[in-house]
């Protein structure tokens, strides 16, 4: 029987492999164990806010494994100064809102030293970060800022969609020379599937056709991409032909995938959970318009959050969040 | 004096180096040869000098706006700043950074930093880096005052404390942040009074004087390497040139400007300490003048004539690898 794991011990597997295959992988973050190894104390540590890094302070050892104070530029910006001199750290920033303490190290370090200094630099970083809505964890703890650090040249932005997409992409963004962020939705962070044994690395920038169709595409990344699948199975028993496209990562976005699949369908519908205005769904939907409008048989539909933040309450948080049953209203109003 | 001769033109020929690199850049953007924000080190010389004469290219330095001091005293070549500050390709960066960008890894030279504070946390990284790969290497953050009232500082202090990084953070402390005289900015009276709050080492030197910089930063960086953690260096000095190229200075008190550049320049300083030792004569001195306005000149000379980069050129080093 195939093995099964949830994203989180993915993510986990994806850290063991990259940190035993290179010495100069470290690990640093807010709780990341969680005030160090105290398993002489008896105690064990909280390996992040989530659990995601349990464990890995006790193989690797407080040299690799550093719990920083709770204090994002410090701790992002060391990060790229580290990256910049020799070694390949893997940052936690908890939460994507909390880019808001610590924008300066990403918006004007790390993607900018490597081209500031005329190539002679590199800063192989990757920052993972939690996103997304669905844990009752209100306005400052689950926005979808992937489209704030994807408009920001120099950096590259993933979005994995399950299990086994999240530790080949983690594996090939801390393998990766530049700078990487690396997401984490919360939909999928529980979520449990099929995880190959031992070490593979999925290529940023290639995008993954999920599912074959032939009458409407629907392009997805994240949480969404099993949104789309849910309304492609729909979509089907209502006799259309849904294509599901997983972007994997936004910079760079694989603008090749998206323009085959519209041209073979000629219908496009957007998914993205983050609010609209500037969006990813936004961003795709003017590329299909700008290199794909002779291709266009109806107006291409983007579903998103609403330009809102993101609400407590269960039942408004379940109104914020995209739907299958959004996208199948998409699809239906293209007619 | 511990200094022998040698090590005194050495010095000497650097500190008037950066004095005339600022001196030539004011000239040239007077003629209207030179673009972009231009912040001038002069006045601050013995600082970087004294530091960095600590420091060899496995040492690694970050800097602010006002750096191509310290990329002089880290040993970036002067030729390839200036063609850099002219945009060419020859450039320390290709011509793609510029005054407030100026960089050379393989010097040690993190860079210059256009953003205030923007590179304490990266050499904070640097030492960080040190201790995990297990090297003797320091590293050295320069910064104004201005700069401590920055979170990046707050913060990066916070974390080589808690670490114990082989990391030296030097204030230079030279009474203004911007046009804002420091009293009306920091509430403390020493920038060195925040390093309580860090348990950090704190030290305060003569920034006019090269050899109290000299022996202080010595003992912190040889700690620093010792695995004894790092040290807060306030050096008191005083901005010669304004905020930026072009800054009139309105705001600045004249009596006391002109008696810190009367009466406290550092080379001059240097010059009259060093002759003392009767190692050095006033003529050796004036030799070293004229070789270093020499190579300015040439510097100039070949910077004017370098190739611009090529207009597609925007689009490389953007990434190491993007598809």
């Amino acid at each position: 029987m195939a093995r099964e794991l949830s994203t989180g011990a993915a993510i986990n597997e994806a850290i063991v492999i990259a940190m035993r295959s290179d010495p100069t992988v470290i690990l640093m973050g807010e709780d990341v164990a969680g005030g160090g190894d105290r398993s002489k104390e008896g105690t064990e540590e909280m390996g992040g806010v989530l659990g995601t890094t349990r464990g890995l302070v006790g193989e690797f050892g407080m040299n690799r494994v550093r719990d920083t104070p709770i204090a994002e530029m410090g701790l992002l910006g060391t990060a790229v100064g580290a990256a910049a001199t020799g070694l390949r750290p893997l940052a936690e920033l908890m939460f994507i809102d909390f880019i808001g303490t610590c924008l300066d190290p990403l918006l004007n370090q790390a993607s900018k030293l490597r081209y500031m200094f005329g190539g002679k630099v590199k800063v192989p970083l990757t920052v993972r970060t939690v996103t997304g809505a669905g844990m009752q964890a209100a306005a400052q703890h689950s926005q979808s800022l992937y489209w704030m650090t994807t408009g920001i040249p120099g950096l590259k932005t993933v979005v994995p969609s399950s299990p086994a997409e999240a530790k080949g992409l983690l594996l090939a963004s801390i393998r990766d020379d530049d700078p990487v962020i690396f997401c984490e939705p919360k939909g999928i962070l529980n979520q449990v599937g099929e995880v190959p044994e031992g070490d593979y690395e999925i290529p940023l920038g290639q995008a993954h056709v999920v599912r074959e169709g032939g009458d409407v595409s629907i392009v997805s990344f994240g949480a969404t991409v099993a949104l789309a699948l849910q309304a492609a199975t729909a979509l089907e028993a209502a006799g259309t032909s849904a294509e599901v496209v997983d972007l994997r990562s936004l910079s760079p976005l694989d603008e090749t995938t998206i323009l085959a699949s519209l041209e073979k369908t000629g219908r496009m519908v957007v998914v993205d959970e983050s609010t609209p205005r500037c969006s990813i769904a936004r961003d795709v939907a003017a590329l299909c318009v700008d290199k794909g409008f002779d291709f266009l048989d109806a107006p291409v539909k983007c579903v998103t959050a609403p330009h809102a933040p993101v609400p407590f309450s269960a039942v408004l948080e379940k109104a914020f969040m995209p739907s299958a049953q959004d996208i199948l209203d998409a699809v239906g109003e293209m007619g | 004096m511990d200094f022998s001769r040698d090590a005194l033109i050495r010095t000497y020929r650097q500190m008037r180096t950066i004095r005339r690199f600022e001196e030539k850049l004011q000239e040239l953007v007077a003629a209207g040869k030179l673009g972009g924000f231009l912040h001038l080190y002069a006045g601050e010389e013995a600082i970087a000098t004294a530091v960095c004469a600590h420091l060899s290219d496995g040492d690694h330095v970050g800097s602010t706006h006002r750096g191509h001091g310290h990329c002089i005293a880290k040993g970036v070549d002067p030729r390839a700043m200036m063609a850099e500050l002219f945009g060419r390709s020859t450039g320390t960066n290709k011509g793609k950074g510029g005054s407030m960008h100026i960089a050379d890894v393989e010097k040690g030279m993190l860079g210059a930093n256009g953003i205030v504070g923007g590179g304490i946390p990266l050499v904070t990284g640097a030492a960080l880096s040190a201790q995990v790969r297990g090297t003797k290497n320091v590293a050295v953050a320069f910064f104004g005052d201005g700069a401590t009232n920055q979170g990046q500082f707050h913060e990066s202090l916070t974390m080589a404390a808690n670490w114990k990084l082989p990391a030296l953070y030097v204030c230079e402390n030279n009474g203004f942040g911007e046009f804002t005289p420091t009293e009306f900015a920091i509430p403390v009276k020493d920038i060195v009074d925040r390093a309580a709050s860090y348990g950090m080492r704190a030290v305060i030197a003569d920034g006019m004087d090269f050899f109290d910089v000299f022996e202080k930063a010595g003992n912190a960086i040889d700690a620093a390497r010792a695995g004894e953690g790092p040290t807060l260096l306030e050096c008191k000095t005083y901005r010669f040139c304004g905020h930026f190229v072009g800054d009139p200075t309105p705001y600045r008190n004249k009596q006391e400007a002109e008696d810190w550049i009367q009466n406290r320049d550092p080379l001059d300083i240097f010059e009259r300490k060093a002759a003392e030792s009767g190692l050095l004569l006033g003529d050796d001195f004036r030799t070293i003048d004229l070789e270093v306005d020499e190579l300015l000149n040439e510097a100039v000379d070949e910077a004017e004539k370098a190739p611009h980069p090529a207009p597609e050129d925007v689009l490389t080093d953007v990434y190491v690898r993007y598809s």
